[in-house]
C-alpha cells in the first residue's frame, strides 16, 4: 500500500432524512494526492456525502476526520483547506468575474495585494483572464465552471472537491476542465471529482470509488476493477482465424504485452496491456493460418460501473 | 471577524447602489422634504413668545394642508426600508445558488446574518441621519429658530429610537427570508404582517379589550380605564405602537403621556398643572418601549440563527 497519509476517513458514515438513508455506512479512505473519483448514477448519495465532507450537513452517524479535522465541529479549519465546487455552481451576475473572486478572497482573509495577485494566477490557469472584467450575466455555463475551479483555487486549497463539474458542459468545455484538474494534481492538491459520467472520470481519476443507491459497492484504482470485473490486461481483442492451432496460440502468447489468450467456439479471446493487432495478425500468417476478422475493444468504466450498479 | 468585515462591506456596497434603495431614498427625501416644507409654514403662524419647545415642533405639527407629521411619515416608511433591505437577505444568496459557494468558505454562518444585518443597520442609519438633518437645515431657514440644547438631545433620541425601530424591521425581514425558500413570498408575508401590524393592531386590540372587559356609557371610570389599560398593553405588541410611544415621549413633552401610570408620574412631578417632562423623566418612561422593541429584534435574531446554523446547504 501507499505510504501517503490521508486526508479523508470515513468509518460508518450514515446520512438519513427520515425513513430514507440517503447514504449507507460509508466507509473511505481517500489518500494525500489523489484524483479520486466519487461515481454513481444521480440519487446515489455523491452530494450527500460531500456535503457531509464540509460540515453542510450533519451526518446521523458514523466517523468522519477531513485533513484531521471534524468537519462539524471544527467546519473553519476544515474549510480553510479545503475547495469546495458545488453542483451547478452559481455568482452573483451582476459582478464582473473578477468582483466575484475579490469577494471570495477577502472571505478567505488575503489581503488587497495578496487577492489582485492570487486572482490574476486563477484566472490565468483556468483560461478566463481575457474575460475577467466581464459581467457573470453574459458567462456561458462552461465558463461559469472553470470560474468555479478558480474560485476554488483562490485559497490554495489541499483538496479540492468538484460535485459534477463536467454535467451539461459542451466537449470543448469538458477537455478544459479536466486538462485543468490534471495539471492541479501536478501541483500535489488532491482532487475529489463526483460525477455519473463515467468516460470524464476515465481519463483523469487514480482511483474511484462507486456508489449506488447510498452504498459504496466498489473502491479501487481503475485498473484493478478492470482486472476483477474483466479479466487480465486492458484491452480484449477477439480473432477469428482458421485454423486455431497449438503454435498460433504460443505465437500470440510470446508477443509481448498479452497478458491472456484463451479459444471459445474457435474465437481467440485476447487480453493485452496495447494495441497489438499487427503483431497478433503477423503471428497468425507467419504460423501458416488465415485471420478472418478481428475485434478490440477498450475496456472502460462503463463496463465495471453498470455490472456493480446492476448488482445492487 | 474577517468573515463579518468582508460580508458587512459587500452588502453595504450592495445596498446603496442598488435601483431598489435609490428609488426608495428619492422617494423618501421628497416625501419628507413636501411634509416639513408644510409645517414650517404653519408653524411660522402659529408661534408667540411663549411657546417653548418651538424647534422640536418641525417634527411633531402636521401641517392643515398635510393629514400626517413627520413622525408618522417615519413609522410608515421605515418599516419599509427595513424589508426592502432584508426580505431576500439568505433566500437570494440560495436561489441564484451562491449560497452553497458561500458558506464552503472559512466563515461562520453567523457572520453572514451578521454581516447583512449590519449593512442593513448602517443604511437604515445614513438615511435616517441624513434625512432628519435634511429637514432640520431645511427648518432653520424657514423658522428662523435654532434648536436648544434640550431639544437637540431629543432629536437624538428620535433618530435612536427610528433606527432601532428600523432594526427590527430588518431582523424580521431577515428571518422570513431564511424561512421561505422564495424571495416572492417572503416579501408577501412581511408585508402582510407589517400591515397587520401597523394598520390593524389598533382595531384588534380594541375588539380583544372591548371583549375581555365590556364597557358602556354607565361603565365606573375605573372599570373604562381597566379596559384601556388592557387595550394599550395588546396594542403593545406591535412595535409600530412601540415606536410610537417612544417619539411621543420625547417629542411632545408638553403631552406625552401614553400611559396612566405616565399621566400620575407627571403630575406628582409638576404638581397640579402638567409640566413638560424633563429629559431624563422621558427618557425613563420610554425605557419599557426601549427594551420591548430591542427584545422583539434579538427574539428574530435568536430563530434566524437557530433555523440557519443547523440547516442543510444544497445547491441544487
Ligand atoms: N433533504 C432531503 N430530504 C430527503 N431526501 C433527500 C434530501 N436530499 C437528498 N435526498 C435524497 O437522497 C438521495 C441522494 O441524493 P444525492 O446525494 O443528491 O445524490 P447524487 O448527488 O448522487 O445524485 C436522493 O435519492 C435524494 O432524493
Ligand atoms: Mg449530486
Amino acid at each position: 500500500m501507499s505510504q501517503a497519509t490521508s486526508i479523508i476517513e470515513s468509518k460508518d458514515l450514515t446520512k438519513r432524512y427520515g425513513n430514507f438513508t440517503a447514504v449507507d455506512k460509508l466507509t473511505l479512505t481517500i489518500r494525500e494526492g489523489e484524483i479520486f473519483g466519487l461515481l454513481g448514477p444521480n440519487g446515489a448519495g455523491k452530494t450527500t456525502t460531500i456535503l457531509m465532507l464540509l460540515g453542510l450537513t450533519e451526518p446521523t452517524s458514523g466517523m468522519l476526520k477531513v485533513c484531521g479535522y471534524d468537519p462539524l465541529h471544527e467546519a473553519i479549519k476544515v474549510k480553510r483547506t479545503v475547495g469546495y465546487l458545488p453542483e451547478r455552481v452559481g455568482f452573483y451576475e451582476d459582478l464582473t468575474a473578477r468582483q466575484n473572486l475579490d469577494y471570495t478572497a477577502a472571505l478567505n482573509g488575503l489581503s488587497h495585494a495578496e487577492a489582485e495577485r492570487k486572482i490574476d494566477e486563477v484566472l490565468d490557469t483556468v483560461g478566463l483572464k481575457p474575460k475577467s472584467d466581464q459581467l457573470l450575466s453574459q458567462f456561458s455555463l462552461g465558463m461559469k465552471q472553470r470560474l468555479g475551479i478558480a474560485d476554488v483555487l483562490i485559497k490554495n486549497p489541499k483538496v479540492a472537491i468538484f460535485d459534477e463539474p463536467t454535467s451539461g458542459i459542451d466537449p470543448e468545455g469538458v477537455e478544459q476542465i479536466l486538462s485543468i484538474i490534471l495539471g492541479m494534481a501536478k501541483r500535489k492538491m488532491s482532487v475529489i471529482l463526483s460525477s455519473h459520467q463515467l468516460h470524464h472520470v476515465q481519463r483523469v481519476c487514480s482511483r474511484v470509488g462507486i456508489m449506488a443507491k447510498g452504498h459504496l459497492v466498489a473502491e479501487d484504482s481503475i485498473e484493478n476493477l478492470g482486472k476483477a470485473t474483466l479479466g487480465e490486461g486492458k484491452f480484449r481483442i477477439e480473432v477469428q482465424a482458421a485454423p486455431i492451432t497449438e503454435k498460433v496460440v504460443q505465437a500470440i502468447k510470446h508477443i509481448k504485452g498479452i497478458a491472456s489468450v484463451e479459444v471459445i467456439d474457435n474465437v481467440l479471446k485476447i487480453g493485452s496491456e496495447s494495441d497489438v493487432r499487427n503483431l497478433i495478425a503477423r503471428a497468425i500468417i507467419d504460423n501458416d493460418s488465415l485471420a478472418t476478422g478481428m475485434k478490440i475493444e477498450e475496456y472502460n468504466l462503463e463496463k465495471i460501473y453498470l455490472k456493480y450498479v446492476k448488482e445492487q | 471577524m474577517s468573515g463579518l468585515m468582508s460580508v458587512f462591506r459587500k452588502e453595504l456596497t450592495d445596498n446603496l447602489s442598488s435601483k431598489r434603495f435609490l428609488i426608495l431614498l428619492a422617494l423618501i427625501y421628497l416625501a419628507g422634504i413636501a411634509t416639513i416644507y408644510v409645517v414650517a409654514q404653519s408653524i411660522r403662524s402659529s408661534v408667540d413668545a411663549n411657546t417653548q419647545f418651538i424647534f422640536i415642533r418641525l417634527f411633531t405639527t402636521s401641517g392643515e394642508d398635510l393629514p400626517f407629521s413627520f413622525p408618522f411619515f417615519m413609522s410608515l416608511f421605515i418599516p419599509i426600508v427595513g424589508i426592502a433591505l432584508g426580505f431576500d437577505a439568505i433566500n437570494s444568496e440560495r436561489s441564484s445558488r451562491n449560497l452553497s459557494r458561500l458558506l464552503a468558505q472559512p466563515i461562520y454562518r453567523d457572520a453572514v446574518i451578521n454581516g447583512k444585518f449590519l449593512a442593513g443597520l448602517t443604511t437604515i442609519t445614513i438615511l435616517v441621519v441624513s434625512l432628519v438633518a435634511i429637514v432640520s437645515g431645511m427648518g432653520l431657514r424657514m423658522i428662523g429658530i435654532p434648536p436648544g440644547a434640550e431639544e437637540i438631545l431629543r432629536i437624538f433620541g428620535f433618530i435612536f429610537i427610528s433606527i432601532l425601530y428600523g432594526a427590527f424591521w430588518l431582523a424580521l425581514s431577515i428571518l422570513f427570508s431564511i424561512v421561505f425558500k422564495r424571495t416572492a413570498t417572503s416579501a408577501l408575508f412581511t408585508i402582510a404582517l407589517w400591515i397587520l401590524l401597523f394598520f390593524f393592531m389598533p382595531f384588534i386590540a380594541n375588539g380583544i379589550g372591548n371583549a375581555m372587559i365590556p364597557v358602556n356609557e354607565n361603565s365606573t371610570l375605573e372599570l373604562a380605564a381597566k379596559n384601556d389599560e388592557l387595550t394599550r398593553n395588546i396594542s403593545r405588541i406591535s412595535p409600530s405602537t412601540l415606536y410610537g410611544e417612544t417619539v411621543q415621549v420625547l417629542l411632545y413633552p408638553e403631552m406625552g403621556n401614553p400611559s396612566a401610570l405616565l399621566m400620575m408620574i407627571s403630575i406628582y412631578s409638576s404638581g397640579l398643572i402638567p409640566r413638560p417632562l424633563s429629559l431624563l423623566q422621558s427618557l425613563l418612561i420610554t425605557w419599557p418601549q426601549l427594551v420591548s422593541l430591542i427584545a422583539l429584534t434579538a427574539i428574530c435574531f435568536s430563530v434566524s440563527y437557530i433555523l440557519f446554523t443547523r440547516e442543510e446547504i444544497r445547491s441544487t
